[in-house]
């Protein structure tokens, strides 16, 4: 887990969405909320302290957060490998 | 400075890749947008109100669509009847509107018959096709008049006894026949054939009994043709053999019945095109068919014959776009391949064509985010309940609404009850009214037919 959130500090992040892996060559889009998660985990390698500072920016449990940027997580480990 | 009081929504975080190969472009577009009403009323004031999963029918899109084929068709040729196949959708109150709409009834079974006839459907107005009519059958059918058309030898013997036994001469019947259009593949196993002879043998057959008479040609190319090419050649073909058969056995056919097979606006999986483009629309039908029998029928009344009925069978391509089928997001889930997955409350056990539709899948309101391919199962614990095995949708949650289009033809009559009950079907009437015309299922439904031994019953105590 640890791994993948510092591998997102390769990643060029434009406003509009556009993600670009510079590695793989791969490009991909993300919405507003994974933005916020990957401008978040460029500085912050510990996954709970991310979902603590999405707490405070979003209205929502912290299970469902949780479980929400877990499952980001796992997606994005497979398209960073 | 910001104020921790408003907090933004959280909506679930999404990454997709950006694939350069094996995108369907048209499948994005297609289901990109949302529906909130169904004619008019909300779908999700209908879930609240009759539960969830729920089809829903719509009477203006049933008579709107019936009133085109009989337009397209009753404009290019003089005689027309349009059979309303049951087995497409039986419920009672669809089959009524098309019997207003001036619809006969064909049916393939003794229980489609008895179905029809308790509708109020007069014996003479129901073709009655299918493999197998049993003794009791085909002496009601007789008796009462109905049109029987006869799909093999064996049948031909039987209803000969029956009507001789009736003491009944001249029975008018029609048989079956199956042939190669070089369109669509032959439904061989149905019927007489027509290239080996079989069809002219039976036809000689029915000309040396007394008791019955050929007086009509019926052949069924297939289902969703979507060709119409196909029906110019099917027509041309039975035309043929009309005047053959007239010529050979002296007879006078008066019916020809093309069956149904007319392709609605569904997309076929493994079909790339999306259905508005590959779909024929009932007019260039009607143009095919009309267009052949204008040609082969050119000099038949000069020559002493009546210009035959031509009888369409059309199932599909009536209901299929008049209804819907609501479904809720059970749950959200993450495949270990990646993908991303929906659980619904609807499944195959009563979306039965989603094993060859890929249905046009909508949610129910207009949702924020990139839209993910994502695979939709239904709620049966079997491997083969898959509803959508591909679809790009937004992020859902569990509740949301998505609704499934068309399905309004065999998925009422193929569905199962198979580990869940059956959900309500209600119709949108024309005035705007919501009328259930199929409760939802309930046990007692599922086991009144039952008989527990007394001996058998569980002691739990
Ligand atoms: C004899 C016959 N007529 C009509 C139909 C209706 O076909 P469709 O729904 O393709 O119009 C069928 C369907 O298989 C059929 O077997």
């Amino acid at each position: 887990m640890k791994n993948i959130l510092l591998a997102t500090k390769r990643l060029a992040l434009s406003e509009s969405g556009f993600v670009f892996d510079p590695v793989s060559g791969q490009s991909f889009s993300v919405n507003d909320t994974g933005l916020v998660i990957l401008r978040l985990a460029q500085h912050q390698d510990d996954i709970e302290q991310l979902t603590e500072q999405l707490l405070e920016q979003f209205d929502a449990s912290s299970v469902e957060i949780k479980r929400d940027v877990q499952d980001f997580i796992h997606r994005l480990q497979g398209f960073l490998k | 400075m910001k104020n921790i009081a408003t907090k933004n929504p959280w909506v679930a975080p999404v990454i997709v890749r950006h694939s350069s190969s094996g995108m369907n472009k048209f499948g994005g577009v297609r289901d990109a947008q949302f529906r909130d009403e169904i004619a008019g009323v909300s779908i999700a004031e209908l879930v609240e109100k009759y539960g969830s999963p729920l089809f829903v029918l719509s009477e203006e899109h049933l008579r709107q669509s019936v009133r085109r084929i009989n337009r397209a068709f009753t404009t290019r040729y003089a005689k027309v009847r349009q059979a309303w196949s049951y087995k497409t959708n039986y419920i009672n109150a669809v089959s009524a509107i098309l019997h207003q709409e001036g619809c006969d009834a064909e049916v393939v079974s003794e229980f489609e018959y008895d179905k029809a006839r308790r509708l109020g459907v007069p014996a003479s107005r129901i073709f009655f096709n299918g493999p197998y009519k049993s003794r009791g059958a085909l002496t009601k059918a007789v008796s009462e008049g109905a049109r029987i058309h006869v799909d093999h030898l064996d049948e031909l013997a039987l209803l000969e006894e029956v009507a001789a036994e009736l003491n009944i001469l001249n029975f008018p019947i029609t048989i079956r026949l199956n042939f190669d259009t070089g369109f669509a593949e032959n439904w061989g196993r149905f019927g007489f054939n027509l290239e080996n002879g079989q069809a002219m043998e039976a036809a000689r057959r029915i000309a040396a009994s007394p008791n019955l008479k050929l007086t009509g040609l019926h052949n069924h190319i297939g289902t969703f043709i979507t060709d119409p090419r196909a029906y110019t050649a099917q027509v041309g073909i039975m035309i043929n053999f009309m005047n053959n058969v007239e010529a050979a056995t002296d007879c006078t056919i008066t019916t020809l019945d093309i069956g149904g097979g007319f392709a609605s606006r569904n997309a076929m999986q493994g079909v790339y095109l999306p259905p508005e483009q590959i779909t024929p629309t009932a007019e260039q039908y009607a143009e095919a068919i009309c267009g052949a029998l204008a040609i082969g029928l050119k000099d038949r009344e000069q020559n002493g014959k009546p210009l035959p009925e031509l009888v369409l069978e059309t199932g599909r391509a009536v209901v299929d776009e008049a209804e819907w089928l609501i479904s809720s997001v059970v749950a959200n889930k993450r495949l270990p391949t990646g993908q991303r997955a929906m659980v619904l409350d609807a499944g195959v056990n009563i979306l039965f064509t989603a094993f060859w539709y890929n249905h046009e899948v909508r949610p129910a309101r207009p949702v924020e985010g990139i839209p993910e391919d994502t695979v939709l199962y239904g709620p049966l614990c079997m491997n083969i309940d898959v509803v959508r095995q591909s679809v790009s949708l937004p992020p859902l949650k569990t509740g949301d609404l998505l609704s499934f289009w068309p399905v309004g033809a065999y998925n009422n009559t193929q569905w199962m009850q198979f580990i869940q009950l059956r959900p309500a079907v209600v119709m949108v009437r024309q005035n705007g009214q919501v009328d259930v015309v199929r409760r939802a299922e309930t046990l007692d439904d599922v086991e009144e037919p039952e008989n527990l031994p007394i001996d058998l019953q569980p002691d739990f105590s």
